[in-house]
């Protein structure tokens, strides 16, 4: 059998978001020390209230999570563990293709609340520049949501797997996306957490 | 005799066959076959150690004649030597420039990301890295940052001076801070962030690739020690660049978008308040040396690996303790992470932290000295066969402990707060970190070559290359110590009339020395060049070794096992022991080839 060598087997895959995941996660944690070691080294720190919107775009992220699963589990859900698929026809595929377009919708909307969020700071005055507390506002939410871009980048090739070949392959790369948005969900509740505590 | 080959045959063919890529770009330029990629960062790491020790022998000529310009250098760099008069900036740039291309582009290159990618696969049986793509950009991502990096000669101000360290505030608060602040330093920092980038792509392929792509019977106990060495450090450097790339995100933004992480509040730089508030200049001392100690076991640590894979091979005998060995290294990698404090035991640190930096440092010599004692335990006793790789091994345990001695002074806070600034650390790191992970190059080099090149690399030639550069290592680097314990400081660019003009005789031999070590470089790059071209051809197994890429041709196939899955009987370490072979078991033996006493 000839296949392309570019294609990474399907356990590799998953180690790989895990390591990633393992690699992203140990930034964030660089970031949240050294917000707490320059907070702690500047008696001025100056606290500010979050945007409310955060609080909303921080559920469409979760909801987010929870059509992503339900795409996975209902795509997935014909393949066992060795890739071989049940009768699923190519109609029933489509339709449940749909939560992975939600999914989608749903980054974007994501992206564009974190969008207005700065906005509404910008307006009030609050820039990077503005105070140590603002510096590590917009760079903790920008890094997030670039990380983020590539998660909705992983999703876009994974529904275009789909739609080309609903094979164990694109499954298997639906597994690997998911594990990652799920990440990202997870790492923006701690953030959350982080600058509603500290900025 | 069984021909390797015939063994092979014997095997299970692979599910799969794979495509080698038609034409020249796809082949040798955007390649995704792991052998090219790792010939590729190999090949930067070559250029890169020229480049930095040419700019060290221009930082060693000035300080033994500081009073006369730097032969040449007036014609090559008009703007920052006129007339070759090296000015104590320049002299910093060149400083910077030297420990920033070594230090990444050399020694975190070549011994990891250049053998491993040629080698570790070809160790687990796997046709390639997990994710090739990722490991055509890993390279060509470290490329770019190379140039980044070296553009940094072409701009207005030129290099910048803050040290390999980048040191905040000066490396933070832009042009005012001295020549090359301004864009060469924001060069340095974008550069080092997409160099960041480059290994943890390299770092996530080595581990998945290690975890998931080993061949049948290729368990974790049967793992060459050398790909136990790439994948300790791949865990090593996925840490490490994860907190370095942050880190130089805050500096990027301190410099470029007006914040203030590591500039301090009232700072005046050149009769100039800095318009910043509160940061931390220690803040990046403590981001950047998370990084940078591991740093020094990512140079490091794939050398433990091809020293303890060579050396059962030259010894003709079993490594000693092999689970202490992989146990050593795992310690090794977890103490990295405990001990970044001591390279700052001067930045007025309390004694508590400092005591508590200290102990692990103390510490992390055990298992580093285990090991030593094991490489010693293989050797004694043993039919050594002294082929240049052989020698190059025990020339890496002789430099590396002569650094690692050393550094038994600088763990302790009250011997490192006298010698912190002074040429005995210059002399330690030379020898733990830059000459160790070199001889590891080496050695890797004249063991693998013919694996990588199918030709054989002229033993003569590299025993010459093996002695002089020896001797121009010790006769370079251990009087830097006497320097140190004289009180010689470091990183200035003279010292023609102050209490350390009586130094100056010693630092003429140095330089001597130091031009005596990269002639000496000059047999090796004829030896590499002519073996390339006209080296006797390579059978298959030139050193009778027992791993697995020491099964297939050299060069070895696109697939590299010619589309069979060779499938793994034996443990690396089965050396000394009766087989059709001779006196050790490959691991592509059937297990029928029990061992029994040779």
């Amino acid at each position: 059998m000839i296949v392309q060598r570019s294609i990474p087997s399907a356990s590799a895959t998953r180690t790989g978001v895990w390591v990633g995941i393992g690699a992203i996660t140990m930034s964030f944690a660089a970031y949240t020390s050294a917000m707490v070691v320059r907070q702690g080294s500047f008696p001025a720190w100056q606290h500010f209230m979050l945007p409310s919107i955060l609080y909303w775009n921080s559920l469409v992220l979760v909801v987010s999570s929870g059509t992503l699963e339900l795409a996975r589990r209902r795509i997935g859900g014909p393949f066992d563990r060795l890739g071989r698929a049940d009768s699923l026809s190519v109609e029933r595929l489509r339709q449940r293709l749909v939560w992975l377009w939600a999914t989608l919708g749903l980054g974007f909307v994501f992206l564009a609340g974190q969008y207005l969020a700065w906005h509404s700071l910008s307006a009030q005055g609050v820039f990077l520049a503005t105070s140590p507390s603002s510096s590590f506002f917009y760079v903790l939410t920008a890094v997030h949501a670039l990380h983020l871009l590539g998660g909705l980048g992983a999703l876009a090739y994974a529904l275009h797997c789909l739609r080309v070949d609903d094979g164990p392959h694109s499954v298997h790369v639906l597994g690997a996306v998911a594990l990652y948005w799920h990440f990202m969900a997870v790492l923006w509740l701690y953030l959350l957490v982080i600058l509603a505590l500290w900025v | 005799m069984v021909t390797v080959s015939a063994l092979l045959s014997e095997h299970p063919p692979a599910e799969s066959h794979h495509h080698a890529p038609e034409g020249w770009i796809r082949k040798y330029v955007f390649s995704l076959d792991h052998k090219v990629i790792g010939k590729q960062y190999l090949g930067l790491g070559l250029v890169a150690v020229l480049t930095g020790m040419v700019l060290s022998w221009i930082m060693r000529y000035h300080l033994a004649f500081p009073d006369k310009p730097v032969p040449l250098i007036g014609l090559i760099a008009p703007t920052f030597a006129a007339g070759g008069v090296i000015t104590p900036e320049f002299y910093l740039q060149l400083m910077t420039m030297h420990g920033t291309i070594m230090v990444f582009f050399v020694l975190t290159t070549a011994p990891f990301a250049g053998f491993g990618n040629f080698v570790l696969p070809l160790q687990i049986g796997a046709e390639d890295m997990a994710f090739p793509r990722f490991n055509m950009m890993s390279f060509w991502v470290t490329f770019v940052a190379f140039v980044v990096l070296v553009a940094a000669f072409f701009v207005p101000d030129g290099p910048p001076l803050s040290g390999w360290t980048a040191y905040a505030p000066l490396s933070a608060v832009g042009k005012g801070a001295g020549p090359g602040e301004g864009l060469g330093q924001s060069l340095w920092v974008v550069s080092i962030g997409i160099f960041c980038i480059g290994q943890l792509l390299g770092s996530l392929n080595f581990i998945a690739t290690t975890l998931d792509l080993r061949t049948k019977g290729m368990t974790l106990a049967r793992l060459p020690y050398s790909t136990w060495a790439w994948f300790i450090t791949a865990m090593i450097g996925l840490i490490a660049f994860s907190v370095l790339l942050p880190a130089c995100v805050l500096l990027l933004l301190d410099r470029v978008a007006g914040t203030s992480f590591f500039i301090p509040a009232g700072l005046v730089v050149s009769d100039a308040m800095q318009p910043h508030s509160g940061g931390s200049p220690l803040l990046w001392q403590h981001l950047f040396w998370f990084f940078g100690h591991p740093e020094v076991y990512i140079a490091i640590v794939p050398g433990f690996g091809i020293v303890s894979t060579i050396l059962p091979a030259v010894c003709r005998k079993p490594h000693l303790g092999p689970r202490v060995l992989i146990a050593c290294l795992l310690a090794i990698a977890g103490l990295s992470y405990m001990v970044w404090g001591h390279h700052m035991f001067l930045s007025g640190m309390s004694p508590t932290s400092a005591t508590l930096f200290s102990v692990p440092t103390l510490i992390i010599t055990i298992p580093a000295a285990i090991i030593t004692l094991l490489w010693l335990g293989t050797i004694y006793g043993s039919k050594l066969r002294l082929t240049t790789a052989a020698l190059f091994c025990l020339g890496f345990v002789s430099v590396f402990v002569t650094g690692g001695l050393s550094g038994f002074f600088l763990s302790q806070p009250s011997i490192d707060t006298y010698l912190h600034g002074t040429y005995f650390v210059v002399g330690h790191f030379h020898f733990v970190m830059g000459v160790a992970a070199m001889f590891g190059i080496f050695a890797g080099t004249y063991f693998w070559f013919p694996k990588m090149f199918g030709r054989m690399m002229n033993e003569t030639l590299g025993k010459w290359h093996f002695a002089l550069t020896f001797l121009g290592v010790y006769a370079t680097f251990m009087p830097m110590h006497w320097l140190g314990l004289e009180g010689n400081v470091r990183r200035y660019s003279s010292f023609p009339a102050d209490y350390m003009h009586g130094s100056l005789a010693l630092h003429r031999f140095i330089t001597f020395a130091a031009l005596f070590l990269g002639a000496a470089q000059l047999i090796f790059l004829v030896n590499l060049l002519w073996s390339r071209l006209r080296g006797p051809a390579a059978p298959e197994n030139p050193w009778e070794a027992t791993t697995l890429e020491w099964s297939t041709t050299s060069p070895p196939p696109f697939d590299n096992f010619g589309g069979v899955h060779p499938v793994v009987s034996h443990g690396p370490n089965e050396y000394g022991v009766a087989s059709p072979h001779g006196d050790y078991i490959m691991q592509i033996d059937p297990p029928t080839a029990a061992p029994a006493a040779a």
